[in-house]
């Protein structure tokens, strides 16, 4: 089932070309990343599906009643607001203990939420921004850059618990990142962004792009080995939906 | 029958409101319980300075109520109101706000003076407009005071999730479908009709002491936005009666006794706070 439907998405910032006829299907239960250079605009792509931003041309087309939920990117909670996780969770809307208990759990951060969110530990504060994007049983989870911040350890675990949604609620996940060799390994489909869709498709196809090599090198290619040789079984994906940039990369 | 009540009635409240230190108290108290949800959010959200703004604009507004003579509050209500939305989609265009404040704050304080030098045949104490006069308000000043702080806390209880939700991230904000800009500007009515009641109680120089101290006081003991609010609710009311008290006592001027009171329960709560929650945040 399709959840988004974006097409030929424009839009400026001030003189500045963010997003250049951007297309992107997002389909129900997959992972899909979009990794890009600082200022291609993939944090504009995500505030626009939303709804933070008005695109100057092209649509985005939601699936009738599909609920998102969001983790930002940055999230910086004054000292000055009193919050405990818990309050926080209940924002904007009023969520009772035991509703709260349950999304904690599913993250692993039960226990937390009597904790003012000002002192958790970065990997907690991902962990509850997570329960709390789940608490309303989304369709689609967002998360823009989740693992900001985070340690190597600590953004493997964030990466897991992400799968882990996944796997037990079937939802679907639109994530930036940065951490090109987890993206490869947890993605169904990568897109890659510099202001248009440079290529998209599966990890493998992305990783061998000549336009996704002449943004990232092919410094990540030991980890992609790595990961192929680990996972080989994995790839039901046919390529079929390989990238739109006019080159044909095919298996090999 | 009818004229037994009618006679019963207005004796005792009304004769009540006929001192001129119960109307302060009264009015005081108003404008503290008004000030205090929304001093946590200009807390929150750090726009002291754009507080500062909005007051500083309203002495424009003063000046120009007395040169067309409408009635004070309107005037002033109207240009703090016209001073913050500049701000705000100024803000939002990318101009460093210090700067923006910074120009239209004191420029509007300036002409706000000089204009007032203009009225002439208008007895005008300038300095019941910048510190507050609030030993004469009057019983229609305490209407005016009591019906503008019920529509600001109407208004923050009626956006209180939305808002809180926009304060701790715009983005989360819009996702649960909420327009963050939708919500700062009601925030921004409320500022401005807070600034436009409080002129006369404490001055519009004084007027973001009365936001933020005993918003900042209530913080030192919170432990959720909610009890902050009404801690800052408390603290501020209790700072009109002390502040208006010592004024009675030593015969200094209220609106500044009313905010010494306040920092000194700032003082005092944060003190209390260090000795005995000492993991209060």
């Amino acid at each position: 089932m399709r959840l988004v439907t974006i097409n030929g998405l424009s839009v400026k910032h001030g003189n500045h070309q963010a997003l250049a006829n951007v297309g992107l299907t997002v389909d129900k239960g997959e992972i899909v990343t979009i990794v890009g250079p600082n200022g291609s605009g993939k944090s504009t792509l995500l505030r626009c599906i939303i709804g933070a931003m008005t695109p100057d041309s092209g649509t985005i087309l939601k699936a009738a009643g599909m609920r998102i939920g969001y983790v930002p990117q940055k999230l910086a909670i004054d000292a000055t607001m009193p919050l405990t996780a818990a309050r926080f969770l209940s924002l904007p809307k009023r969520r009772d203990a035991a509703h709260i208990n349950e999304a904690l759990q599913q993250v692993g951060a039960d226990g937390l939420q009597d904790r003012p969110m000002a002192g958790l530990s970065g990997g907690q504060f991902q962990r509850v921004l997570l329960a709390r994007a789940l608490m309303d049983k989304p369709d689609l989870l967002i998360l823009d850059e989740p693992t900001t911040g985070l340690d190597q350890p600590g953004s493997a675990d964030l990466y897991t618990q992400i799968e882990h949604v996944r796997r037990d609620t079937g939802a679907a996940i639109l994530m930036v990142s940065h951490e090109l060799h987890v993206v490869m390994s947890a993605s169904d489909r990568v897109v890659c962004l510099n202001g248009h869709v440079c290529c998209h498709g599966t990890p493998e196809i992305v990783a061998s792009a000549p336009e996704y090599r002449a943004l990232f090198g092919t410094g990540t290619h030991g980890a992609l080995a790595l990961y192929r040789h680990e996972h080989d079984h994995h790839h039901h994906h046919d390529h079929d939906d390989a990238h739109d940039c006019g080159h044909d990369h095919g298996s090999h | 029958m009818t004229t037994h009540m009618t006679v019963a009635t207005t004796t005792d409240p009304i004769d009540m409101f006929d001192d001129f230190l119960i109307r302060a108290l009264f009015a005081g108290v108003g404008v503290a319980l008004a000030a205090a949800p929304l001093g946590c959010f200009v807390v929150w959200r750090r726009m002291a300075y754009f507080g500062d703004a909005t007051a500083h604009a309203a002495i424009l507004g003063v000046a120009l109520s007395l040169g067309f003579g409408v009635s004070i509050f309107l005037g002033a209500l109207a240009v703090a109101l016209a001073m913050a939305l500049t701000v705000s989609n100024l803000s939002e265009r990318g101009y460093g706000v210090d700067t923006i404040l910074g120009v239209l704050a004191h420029s509007a304080l300036a002409f706000g003076l000089v204009a007032v030098s203009f009225l002439q045949g208008v007895r005008l104490d300038l300095n019941s407009y910048l510190f507050g006069d609030i030993l004469a308000v009057s019983k229609s000043d305490l209407v005016v005071i009591w019906s503008g702080a019920a529509l600001v806390i109407g208004l923050m209880i009626w956006r209180w999730q939305a808002l809180l939700t926009s304060t701790v991230n715009r983005g989360l904000a819009y996702a649960s479908g909420i327009n963050p800009k939708r919500e700062q500007q009601l925030m921004t009515l409320g500022l401005a009709i807070v600034v436009a009641v409080a002129i006369k109680v404490v001055g519009a120089l004084l007027i973001v002491a009365m936001l933020i101290i005993p918003a900042a006081a209530a913080r030192a003991v919170a432990r959720s936005p909610e009890a902050m609010a009404f801690g800052a609710a408390g603290i501020g009311a209790l700072a009109a009666v002390g502040g208006l008290g010592l004024s009675y006592q030593m015969d200094t001027p209220a609106g500044p006794s009313i905010v010494c009171a306040a920092s000194v329960l700032f003082l005092a709560f944060n003190l209390v706070a260090r000795v005995v929650l000492k993991d209060a945040r």
